[in-house]
């Protein structure tokens, strides 16, 4: 079943373009990988699907991106973000507590009791692997966190709005291979729930989480296959050169 | 040669350092030598809260109260105006205007710290005191409530530029981060921007009314100038700046009320020394944790 629909999408940055003519669906409940060089463009897909670039003024696109069969630029633009969550490359916490970190994008949307608040910021850090470490520092700052904590809070966060689709945004480049470990087996278990694009510099964690592996290169989608595939038998010449490391 | 070069200007630098260190110093101490004289003659309790300041009558009267209370009818009163009009400007500035007008309004904001403010006491004078008047069916516009609004406008250039700043300086991440949960706009301001920036939002707010307070020109000519206790802002007052300057010219070396004049000298240093501390502590407070 298809999730995320686009056609024909091209997004300029001023003069540069970014994206050129990519068309690909994502499905429901899978998780799905863009990897590609720096400048490949995938980021700027990232962001184009909750509408992050939105924020750069000289940002302009063509095309469209149907998020279950709807347009994402004619549904309101913070509907659009709650369905569709976003967990960035460097741990962003808001200089909160734990709890409030968690409750932040719950108590935006409208809900002010308190069991409800408590119960979802449970939910959340339980999905997210951290409820076992954090259900006694729940009003500690979350910047007293480590690295890794920090990065699954913000997954935390995220899931505590009861999104559709997450989008990943190279969730792991500053982390260490353990707390790595622990946010990819995160996302094995969230994609049973919830439909993941997951951007990634690590080819081997496109390799170890992804169902289907999209390779960008210089704005342009190269290949998108089943992941398998990609890493045994790209049918592109450029992919096998990129996970193979000859290039990028 | 090329040491001995060296050698002159690093000791030449050091030394212009070293002078304005020694200036203040030197200062500092004028002000406590001549100001602290004035104990021998009243105590200090007398002093800042005796309620009649009549330095010529014999013997002089010089208790400070209704100058103190004149300055801060004045500068609290400028400060309910301007702080959240300032804050507000700031905001619109670093979070919502398009790039144009934030050129045009930052360029108002620096054109309006130019203006001198004897300028601003003049046009103040001429449009600002008959209208207060006028509105309130009092017998004179010159008055705590017209100072206010005076120094109001005085304050806003310091507030804004600084408050935007501090709001400026707030990480991309935090902003991106609400977005991204499906913040609306105002929710990331209010709820993330603003407390990220309040430390040098505070700090804005007190430089504004260190300038408020050290303000002296405008505040002497459309006050009134009457050094009694005040009761309401529509009263006329005198502050403590205007006093110094108002008197000065005509007192006897070396007389009570000379060194009256230099202990309101150094009530004035006590607490701009207070405002700027404590605006720098909440300036540099992030950098501490």
């Amino acid at each position: 079943m298809v999730k995320i629909d686009i056609q024909r999408l091209n997004i300029w940055f001023g003069a540069a373009q970014a994206l050129k003519n990519i068309t690909m669906q994502v499905k429901k409940n899978e998780i799905l990988c863009a990897i590609g060089p720096s400048n490949s463009g995938k980021t700027s897909f990232l962001r184009m699907l909750n509408r992050l670039n939105d924020l750069t003024l000289s940002f302009r696109m063509s095309g469209s991106v149907l998020l279950d069969g709807r347009d994402i630029t004619k549904i309101d633009i913070e509907l659009i973000r709650k369905k569709i969550g976003m967990v960035f490359a460097m741990p962003s916490p808001l200089p909160l507590s734990v709890f409030d970190n968690v409750a932040y994008g719950v108590r935006m949307s409208g809900v002010r009791n308190k069991h409800s608040l408590e119960e979802a910021v449970e939910t959340a850090l339980k999905q997210a692997y951290l409820w076992q470490e954090m259900k006694d520092r729940l009003h500690e700052s979350a910047f007293k966190l480590s690295g890794g904590q920090q990065q699954r809070l913000c997954i935390a966060r995220t899931l505590a709005v009861q999104p559709e689709v997450i989008l990943f945004d190279e969730p792991c480049s500053g982390l260490d291979p353990i707390s790595t470990a622990k946010v990819e087996e995160a996302m094995l278990k969230l994609k049973k729930d919830y439909t993941i694009i997951l951007v990634t510099n690590n080819v081997k964690q496109a390799a170890r989480v992804g169902d289907r592996t999209a390779f960008f290169l210089t704005g342009e989608l190269i290949e998108l296959d089943q992941t398998e595939k990609i890493f045994t038998a790209p049918s592109d010449r450029r992919t096998d050169d990129y996970i193979r490391g000859r290039f990028g | 040669m090329r040491k001995i070069k060296e050698f002159i200007i690093e000791k030449l630098i050091f030394f212009c350092g070293l002078a304005s260190i020694f200036f203040v110093i030197l200062i500092f101490l004028f002000l406590l030598k001549e100001g602290l004289s004035l104990l021998t003659i009243v105590g200090p309790f007398e002093f800042l809260a005796g309620k009649s300041w009549y330095p010529i009558s014999e013997p002089p009267q010089l208790g400070i109260l209704p100058l103190i209370l004149g300055s801060l009818f004045v500068t609290i009163g400028a400060a309910i105006i301007s702080v959240p009009i300032g804050i507000a400007c700031a905001v619109y500035i670093a979070e919502i205007a398009p790039a144009k007008i934030k050129e045009v309004l930052k360029a108002g904001i620096e054109l309006l710290a130019a203006i001198p403010s004897v300028v601003l006491g003049f046009i103040g004078m001429m449009t600002l005191v008959p209208w207060v008047k006028n509105l309130f069916d009092i017998p004179t516009g010159l008055t705590a409530f017209s100072g206010s609004i005076m120094l109001a406008f005085m304050a806003m250039p310091t507030i804004v530029s600084i408050a935007e700043d501090a709001l400026y300086s707030v990480p991309k991440s935090y902003k991106e981060g609400a977005l991204a949960l499906g913040a609306t706009h105002w929710q990331t301001i209010y709820r993330v921007i603003l407390p990220a920036a309040s430390s040098g939002i505070v700090a804005a707010v007190m430089l504004g009314i260190g300038r408020v307070i050290g303000e002296t020109m405008a505040v002497m000519m459309i006050t009134g100038n009457a050094a009694a206790i005040p009761k309401s802002i529509l009263q006329p007052v005198r502050t403590l700046t205007a006093t110094i300057a108002a008197e000065m010219g005509e007192t006897v070396v070396g007389s009570e009320h000379y060194f009256a004049l230099f202990a309101i000298g150094i009530v004035l240093f006590v607490i701009s020394f207070a405002i700027n501390v404590t605006s720098d502590f909440f300036l540099h407070k992030d950098q501490r944790v």
